[in-house]
């Protein structure tokens, strides 16, 4: 993700790994590693919130009440559930994809 | 933080790393070059993934309920299905128009 790449790395190498200062390509790879974790994690989160907000919260009160909570609570797991459906589906259909080239 | 791929992406790339060789980063060495080019496939796939989830949300989904019934994954895997059909329509019909485009342009400038 676009903000994941480079921008905060710099400070993080202080001590790098053996001598001269080189920077430790398997301590890179696993920092940017976490950091496209984190921007995929926000990234689920915030579509998750879009939909669950218009599918759960009609006229907004005063306050979240208990039926909203509820189907919150469910929205995000269907989500969930939808997500590693259309993740599967996709992988599959790639797999067919490249045994047909 | 930024939203790629909500609406108006046809699901071709969609993440920031657009690179189809990986050679001008991770400079020399091969072993950062293969895992930007691993990572970037990766990602590929994960931007994809939450476009065709939102997109299919949409059409799948009416009330959440206690668990995703049957209906509704079949509907999802359907979705991803002709999903990936309407890209690669696109791509074919354009690259077919163009082609008789450029046919046509040659046959007038002579």
């Amino acid at each position: 993700m676009e903000s994941g790449f480079g921008s905060d790395f710099g400070s993080d190498f202080g001590s790098g790994g053996g001598g001269g200062g080189k920077l430790d390509p398997g301590l890179i790879m696993e920092q940017v590693k976490v950091q496209i974790a984190v921007a995929n994690a926000q990234e689920l989160l915030q579509r998750m919130t879009d939909k669950c907000f218009r599918k759960c919260i009609g006229k907004p009160g005063g306050a979240l009440d208990n039926s909203e909570q509820k189907c919150i609570a469910m929205c995000m797991d269907r989500y969930m559930d939808s997500w590693n459906t259309v993740s599967r589906a996709y992988n599959s259909r790639l797999q067919r994809e490249r045994a047909n080239m | 933080r930024s939203r790629r791929g909500g609406t108006g992406d046809t699901g071709g790339t969609g993440s920031g790393m657009d690179a189809p060789s990986a050679a001008g980063l991770g400079g020399a060495d091969p072993q950062l070059q293969r895992f930007i080019e691993v990572e970037t496939q990766k990602q590929r796939f994960q931007q994809l993934v939450h476009q065709m989830t939102e997109l299919c949300w949409e059409k799948c989904m009416d009330k959440p309920g206690p668990k995703l019934d049957s209906r509704a994954e079949t509907c999802f895997v359907n979705c991803v299905e002709r999903f990936i059909d309407t890209s690669q329509f696109i791509l074919n019909r354009l690259e077919q128009t163009q082609k008789s485009k450029s046919a046509f342009s040659e046959s007038l400038s002579d």
